[in-house]
């Protein structure tokens, strides 16, 4: 098993024919994604790759393919429209890879998918992908990830690849590697992805990689302490940020004392879990604490 | 983006909120005159993109024309955190009877618009928050119905039981979010929202930080941006559309992500050494972005290295290499370069590097001890 979803689920892409969405779908469909439908308005009736039908709406999509989960390449203006439209169609699971989103138009969706319990993740995130099913919903480099017991959650990008990357090359396969962005305003937070790995038997150690900015971490922690019997390690980016500056995160940014990497720290360690000095410390570190 | 209290104000008065006049002086003599228009007395107050100007010295009460004299000659010029006074705000004095505090965030954890309102006006909020959580009310409002007339009013009754002063308060919350969603702010704050001898209340200070996300729907702001306040290299960087925050080192960091970049820095850090920025190229291999990057890095005369740390991913590592070899081949370069690149074809992009001056490196951890022994040499 792994998080969110199975190898059944039936995906399509908002913004498929799109520079970004044309290109990570075909890497998608190349992993064997259950991709089912695309959508972009005015293209409807074409056919992407010679295989993906795709339609004007998500609504014709899902009427046409029964696809329960979308993953949007939408550009920033129209990312919410993208939301609003998936969820209203009935997508149960939304992933939104799209980056430089405004926050209020995040906050204004929020209520919307609550009220339809639909799962958002993202924006401004690489998505996730669940080795064991083949099945990617965003933009995270196949070829790193092997299928295995570890789950991995994470605020950011390539800082992710290295840790998988790392994983992997010591022989640890992953459940599911999963980004939930940068942005303040985001859909699934620390403490949701905390709670499906949680619910997620397969998932036997756990990986965090936090970053300077917001309390996710802390309250993350409190969390772990509280509920979870299995190891978990972390590693916090931004030791060396100057206060009051955004570190290309919009969400990355430490204010009056507060989001700073060693308070991270102290609240991951005080709750048991081991905070890694370098990326590459993170691997060795779950290795020590895991009696298998 | 960060913008003065004059033009937080602006947008307040744009939203409804009772907020003094004023106007804006760089030199003495203009805010003599701005003070015999308004009439004395008058507050001089420095606008920098800075926190606690009042105890630097930057914001003064003038009764007379030689205390404007005085105060304004004072202020401009002054230094406030590292940033220069170029302007004050001349604005009427107003008698105080009574201030509050009236802020609105974007609030993570519930995901909403939180408005923050306190007794405690006029002090630092942050140090109110930290000394006596329990004086700061919180609402987070429901995007769907905005903050109601019965919510705003029921944190307005606690603030001031005084129902005439509780219905101003009531209103300038509801003004300040309507202020919030036209700009698109990421915070704004009233601090301190006064009542004056008559019990008439006012916005006598504004911030508003603006959603960076968000500016492309108002153009409007672009004038807004002072860029007096901006460091020089951050702004080509904000031209070039790449993310960078100048710092005090010498090993010059270009990466590929926000968080792989911050790991970069710390890493640097963890060696011994001290970076010089934070900069996120992005995803794409494009030359002329390299340029930039590279252009914006080598301005900084404390440079002695450039470390790229690229982790591929999806992107071809050999493309990555071929658009730094291009770059550094149409410039010059003072500095010994770093390269770490890892993802699909890296094998191909070290056999590129071989045949350069760059320094190839297979791991982060190798790339940042071969970058601090060469910044050293």
């Amino acid at each position: 098993m792994a998080i969110f979803c199975t190898d059944q689920t039936k995906i399509l892409i908002q913004g498929i024919t799109g520079r970004d969405g044309s290109f990570h779908a075909k890497s998608m469909l190349g992993y064997g994604t259950n991709i089912v439908a695309g959508v972009t308005p005015g293209r409807g009736g074409q056919t992407f790759e010679g295989k993906v039908p795709v339609f004007d709406t998500v609504k014709d999509a899902v009427a046409a393919t029964g696809a329960e989960a979308s993953v949007i390449f939408v550009p920033p203006a129209g990312a919410a429209g993208a939301v609003f439209e998936a969820a209203d169609a009935g997508c149960k699971l939304v992933v939104c890879i799209t980056e430089g989103v405004p926050t209020l138009d995040m906050v204004k969706v929020m209520p919307y998918l609550a009220e339809r319990g639909v799962r958002l993740v993202g924006p401004n995130c690489p998505g996730f992908i669940n080795p064991g099913q083949k099945a990617k919903l965003g933009i995270m480099p196949t070829n790193i990830v092997t299928p295995g017991p570890v789950g991995l959650i994470s605020r950011s990008g390539t800082l992710t690849y290295e840790v998988v990357d790392a994983l992997t090359r010591a022989g640890l396969g992953q459940t599911t590697c999963l980004g939930i962005g940068g942005d303040p305003v985001i859909g699934t937070n620390f403490m949701d992805a905390l709670q499906a790995f949680h619910a997620d038997p397969a998932t036997q150690a756990l990986v965090m990689i936090g970053e300077i900015g917001g309390d996710a971490e802390e309250r993350a922690a409190d969390f772990v302490k509280a509920n979870m019997k299995i190891p978990v390690v972390s590693f916090i980016a931004g030791r060396t940020a100057p206060p009051g500056k955004r570190m290309g995160h919009a969400g990355a940014i430490v204010s009056g004392g507060a989001g700073t990497a060693a308070e991270k720290k102290k609240a991951l360690e005080s709750a048991g879990i081991p905070v890694a000095d370098r990326p590459a410390d993170v691997v060795p570190l779950l290795q020590q604490i895991w009696k298998r | 983006m960060n913008i003065h209290e004059y033009q937080a104000k602006d947008i307040f008065r744009d939203a409804g909120l009772t907020v003094p006049p004023g106007g804006i002086a760089t030199t003495v003599e203009e805010a003599l005159s701005l003070a015999r228009t308004h009439g004395l007395p008058v507050m001089v107050k420095s606008q920098v993109l800075a926190g606690g100007r009042g105890k630097a010295g930057g914001v003064k009460f003038c009764k007379t024309e030689d205390d404007v004299r005085t105060h304004a000659g004072n202020i401009l010029g002054m230094d406030i955190k590292g940033h220069t006074v170029r302007k004050v705000l001349v604005t009427p004095a107003e008698t105080i009877a009574a201030e509050f505090y009236l802020g609105m965030l974007v609030d993570r954890a519930s995901r909403r618009v939180l408005l923050m309102a306190s007794a405690e006006g006029g002090v630092e909020i942050e140090k109110v928050a930290v000394e006596k959580p329990e004086a700061i009310l919180k609402h987070a409002i429901d995007p769907r119905f905005g903050l109601l007339d019965h919510e705003a009013m029921a944190v307005a009754l606690r603030l001031d039981p005084d129902v005439k002063r509780a219905r101003q308060l009531a209103d300038a919350m509801q003004k300040l979010y309507k202020a919030f969603l036209a700009a698109d702010a990421s915070l704004a704050e009233i601090n301190p929202f006064i009542f004056t001898d008559q019990g008439v209340g006012k916005a006598i200070d504004a911030k508003i930080n603006l959603d960076d996300n968000a500016l492309f729907r108002h153009p409007g702001y672009a004038a807004l941006r002072d860029l007096d306040e901006e460091n020089p290299s951050e702004r080509m960087a904000r031209e070039a559309d790449l993310s960078f925050v100048k710092l005090d080192g010498n090993v010059g960091c270009l990466v590929n992500g926000a968080g792989l970049a911050m790991a970069t820095m710390d890493l640097v850090q963890y060696y011994g050494g001290r970076p010089a920025n934070f900069l996120d190229i992005g995803g794409s291999s494009n030359p002329d972005k390299v340029v930039n990057a590279l252009r914006i890095i080598l301005g900084d005369p404390n440079v002695e290295v450039i470390l790229f740390n690229i982790f591929g991913g999806i992107t071809r590592c050999d493309d990555v290499a071929r658009g730094i070899i291009a770059a550094t081949e149409r410039m010059e370069i003072r500095v010994p370069i770093v390269v770490r690149l890892t993802g699909t074809n890296e094998a191909e992009a070290r056999e590129l590097l071989t045949k350069t001056d760059l320094v190839p490196a297979a791991t982060m951890d190798e790339a940042v001890q071969k970058a601090l022994e060469l910044a050293g040499k």
